[in-house]
């Protein structure tokens, strides 16, 4: 049920800002500071997603070579830095991690 | 006949034309949209989300990355209060693309304006934006809502479909296949591209090592707090430029 009140929230909210300039408050500028801001929500709240589920194992940081996830995970931010392509970034860092779950 | 002499006293397209070049418009970016779709319905599934919520998250969120992080972030565990606010705050960059086109929609009933906002995607946003422009001065901009219903409505469609079939998939796969961190993986393909200057590489590194030192804390508020850390430096770094 939470789930479910959860999605309607995020939908309110997700059309709320869609709607906002359109509607609600057209004919007003964005403040130059908030501007600014949005370019750095991006990297920073998905890389902040990112981090944990490449370093954290079982609860604890995990720096060693068993922890097939961080392997692949950096694997994987080199081709997506090389290539920019999502779905080779995808393909190369799932072969990786199982390769090293399978094999080791 | 003179063609220069008729553009600039043209008769506004019909909407069926414009509704057709709009779906024409946003055939190119469905090549992309399509395996992105199926990737959210199948890790959606893989991180635990029930078949019926991710296929309703598609419909109601409708936001292709809020989904993957709305997913991710119920994986874990995460308090819903946690997820409405990471889902509205990686949303925010809708309200750019609606200042954007309200100028070009002002003269229109509020039905309208109501639905094109439910279909202000990325995708629709970009042909869409780049339609008015082109044309700007040229034809009369009458019909030009009928362009962005028909490049938003292309994309509904093939959203719904692709998560559909993503979802089905999702359930055909065993756990031990690990298919939950291809939510990681696409999170990596879509950061790491976008860090084109120091400012945002160090927006990135900042939050990035603030969710590591934050993690213990409760309801995933590090998330939250290596988001704002990680926003605050990078405005930072580019301030000092």
């Amino acid at each position: 049920m939470t789930l479910w009140l959860t999605i309607l929230l995020a939908g309110l909210a997700t059309y709320a800002i869609r709607l906002s300039f359109i509607q609600l408050f057209a004919n007003r500028e964005i403040p130059p500071l908030v501007l600014k801001a949005l370019q750095f929500v991006p990297p920073a709240v998905l890389t902040a997603i990112i981090a944990p589920e490449l370093f954290i194992q079982d609860g604890s940081l995990s720096l060693h070579l068993a922890n097939g996830r961080l392997i692949a995970g950096l694997i994987a931010i080199l081709v997506a830095w090389r290539t920019r392509n999502v779905v080779l970034t995808i393909l190369v860092g799932m072969a990786v991690l199982l390769f090293i779950q399978w094999f080791f | 006949m003179n063609k220069d002499a008729t553009q600039t006293t043209q008769a506004p397209l019909p909407p069926r034309i414009e509704f057709l070049a709009g779906i024409k418009a946003e055939l190119p970016i469905l090549v992309g949209v399509i395996p992105f779709g199926l990737i959210y319905g199948v890790v959606a599934v893989a991180a635990g989300v029930p078949p019926l919520a991710a296929q309703a998250m598609s419909a109601i969120v409708f936001a292709g990355s809020s989904q993957f992080l709305m997913a991710q972030l119920f994986g874990t565990g995460t308090p819903a209060g946690v997820i409405v606010l990471a889902a509205a705050i990686v949303n925010l960059r809708h309200a750019l693309y609606s200042a954007s086109v309200a100028p070009y929609l002002n003269g229109l009933s509020k039905a309208w304006k109501r639905l094109l906002a439910y279909l202000l995607t990325d995708e629709a946003y970009a042909v869409t934006i780049t339609h008015y422009r082109n044309t700007e001065g040229q034809t009369p901009p009458a019909n030009q809502h009928w362009f962005f219903l028909g490049a938003g409505l292309a994309l509904w469609s093939f959203w719904q479909l692709s998560t559909a079939v993503g979802i089905f998939l999702g359930q055909q796969v065993p756990e031990s296949w690990s298919l939950d961190f291809t939510l990681t993986l696409t999170f990596i393909a879509l950061v790491v591209p976008s860090l084109k200057d120091r400012a945002s590489v160090a927006a990135a590194l900042a939050a990035g090592a603030t969710a590591l030192l934050a993690f213990a804390l409760p309801y995933k508020l590090g998330l939250v707090a290596a988001g704002l850390v990680g926003i605050a430096v990078g405005m930072l770094v580019e301030g000092k430029r």
